[in-house]
């Protein structure tokens, strides 16, 4: 079935450009170090998010003003379009561990969603070797509920089976070092104990892709080591992983390559010394 | 196993889109095509679609569950408060339309009537009304996780059958209380109810697809649920108030009988009460709509899988 699909897209991969067919017979020249296999293939992406109710100060939400667009069809004005996005292009190879850097809204998290095939592009594409996973299980959990069943449902959202549930259990609660408080509900959890309740559930399941956003190692000292210990280990099980950090030491040890985001483009790509370097410098 | 099968989306996408190639060599697309790379969001064939469905059945199972336990979690009855509910709704429908405003002289035993009507509405109206939620309000979840994203309505509806259990509990209880006795026919309401989960499902499949886009639908959906629900005959028979109270022609009627929740509410009234004078082709009116909301309600919302998310 994987051959099939492989064989069809590769097909229609070659219908528009009629005179690329020589594409199979001769391979276009790899790039210069060595032949790798590409994993993360982002073709010129755009994203484009629609935002509601943010109505500027010219036209302000009171009913009658609803009604007057309304009458004048001007469609809908509270509604913006926020380009996070802007025609991002990278290949990212088996065995890169790639930082992602830049100022807050520069898109990041959005690329990284975009990646793990979340976020539908508006143009462009992301083509991927398996499925990206992002490592985040908080929007599938309920506060109200308690540790055990908040363990269950999270591994299931994550795509787990019952003996696997079972099987990671107690690896989770003995991870999250919460004891006890497992029998009782998330919601009278401190900050601390709900992160690492949320990592021990996230972090239970192997990855091809593997992506990561920030404020993951969270918790105590000792907490914030073992995590960073685990995360480590995923990345040297994952073919690629993808860091989202806002603490540049964390990036320049772990990843062979960085790129800059600035207002949704790439500013810089390239090993991490050069990168970071001038994105400190401004 | 989550893997996209992306030939469809594929084509509907019209091919990939001609990049601009960041080294210079080949376009992106044919890079990704030449080393079987896929399409991160891609729409699985249906076939494929469905058995991701079901390889999530546990993820369904738990967060239907879940949404269930945490729905009461913090009063003080805690669950008892999912039979007290359905038990207080029959109370106050049979203090209002049964005493005060009198609808129950032409009909026997009103009570088992109206408790029937009220209890199997509220099935399908909060299926319909949560799935019309589903999507829109699980946006973070939506983003942040891969599964199929069939798996909310239907969860949803599950989580308003495990509801209906209960209350059908009590609606055995007081239609028994009503001097109603027990009969073959209580055998066939699995498959009543059966019938009317299949048109549940499919019913909020679409509307989950509609709320996804159409954000003033929960505005205006408490509107048009009380339209259904008057033209549903819950609290009154609707040959006795439309064609003989109110004159109009026969065809109104049939009409309204054959809307889907006065059609699955006359049926399970049939079932209950002897009394009860059973419709003509009720069975064939109630399983055309359990399959064509059911086939019709999956592929209308697996049309827009890969699109959910974008809010």
């Amino acid at each position: 079935m994987a051959e099939s699909t492989e064989e069809l897209s590769r097909v229609k991969a070659e219908e528009p450009g009629a005179p690329r067919t020589d594409v199979r017979v001769h391979p276009a020249p790899e790039p210069p170090q060595a032949p790798r296999t590409p994993t993360v293939v982002v073709d010129d992406l755009h994203i484009i998010y629609r935002v509601y109710g943010a109505a500027t100060e010219a036209e302000k939400g009171n009913a009658a003003n609803a009604l007057m667009r309304l009458l004048k069809r001007q469609g809908r004005p509270q509604m913006k379009e926020v380009h996070a996005v802007r025609g991002v292009s990278f290949v990212a190879y088996h065995g890169d561990a790639i930082g992602i850097v830049g100022r807050n809204g520069s898109g990041k998290s959005t690329l990284l969603r975009a990646i793990a095939g979340l976020l539908p592009p508006h143009s462009g594409a992301v083509y991927t070797d398996g499925q990206p996973s992002l490592l985040g299980v908080n929007a599938a959990l309920m506060r109200e509920l308690t540790g055990e069943r908040n363990i269950v449902l999270g591994c299931y959202a994550m795509g787990l089976n019952p003996q696997q549930v079972r099987e990671k259990y107690d690896d989770i609660v003995d991870f999250s070092g919460i004891g006890e408080f497992v029998q009782f509900p998330m919601s009278t959890y401190s900050s601390g104990m709900g992160a690492r309740l949320r990592f021990a559930i996230a972090s239970a399941k192997a990855h091809d892709v593997l992506l990561i956003d920030e404020a993951l190692a969270t918790g105590d000292r000792d907490f914030k080591r073992k995590s960073q210990e685990r995360i480590k280990k995923m990345r040297e099980e994952a073919g690629t992983v993808f860091l989202v950090a806002h603490n540049l030491d964390v990036i320049e040890e772990t990843c062979n390559r960085v790129i800059w985001l600035h207002k949704g483009k790439i500013k810089m790509d390239g090993d991490p010394k050069t990168v970071l370097a001038a994105y400190n410098k401004g | 196993m989550s893997q996209p099968e992306s030939a469809i989306a594929d084509a509907q996408a019209g091919g990939p889109s001609d990049g601009t190639p960041a080294k210079g060599q080949e376009p992106l697309a044919e890079l990704a095509a030449r080393h079987g790379l896929r399409r991160a969001i891609a729409r699985p064939s249906l076939p494929a679609y469905l058995r991701q469905l079901w390889e999530r059945r546990h993820f369904v199972m738990t967060y239907a569950t879940s949404r269930n336990v945490s729905k009461y979690s913090n009063s003080a009855l805690g669950q008892l408060w999912q039979v007290l509910t359905p038990l207080l709704n029959a109370a106050i429908y049979w203090l209002m339309f049964g005493l005060i405003l009198g609808a129950s002289k032409d009909i026997e035993n009103y009570p088992a009537f109206l408790i029937t009507g009220m209890f199997v509405f509220t099935y399908t109206q909060r299926s319909v009304s949560g799935g019309a939620k589903s999507i829109s309000g699980n946006l973070s979840l939506i983003r942040a996780l891969h599964f199929p994203r069939a798996a909310l309505p239907l969860a949803y509806t599950i989580q308003e059958f495990q509801q209906l259990l209960i209350s059908m509990g009590v609606l055995f209880a007081l239609v028994l209380a009503t001097q109603e006795a027990v009969t073959w026919y209580w055998l066939l309401i699995p498959v009543a109810l059966l019938l009317q989960t299949m048109f549940n499902v499919g019913a909020s499949l679409v509307l989950a697809r509609v709320g996804a886009t159409a954000r003033d639908l929960n505005q205006l959906l408490p509107f048009i649920m009380r339209t259904w629900l008057y033209a549903s005959g819950v609290f009154f028979s609707i040959g006795d108030k439309v064609v003989d109270s109110a004159g109009l022609p026969q065809w109104v009627a049939d009409a309204m009988y054959a809307n889907p929740a006065a059609a699955y509410i006359e049926l399970m009234r049939d079932l209950l009460m002897q009394t009860h004078e059973p419709r003509p082709y009720i069975w064939s009116v109630c399983v055309f709509w359990a399959v064509f909301a059911l086939i019709g309600g999956f592929w209308y919302f697996w049309r827009a899988e890969e699109k959910y998310g974008r809010g």
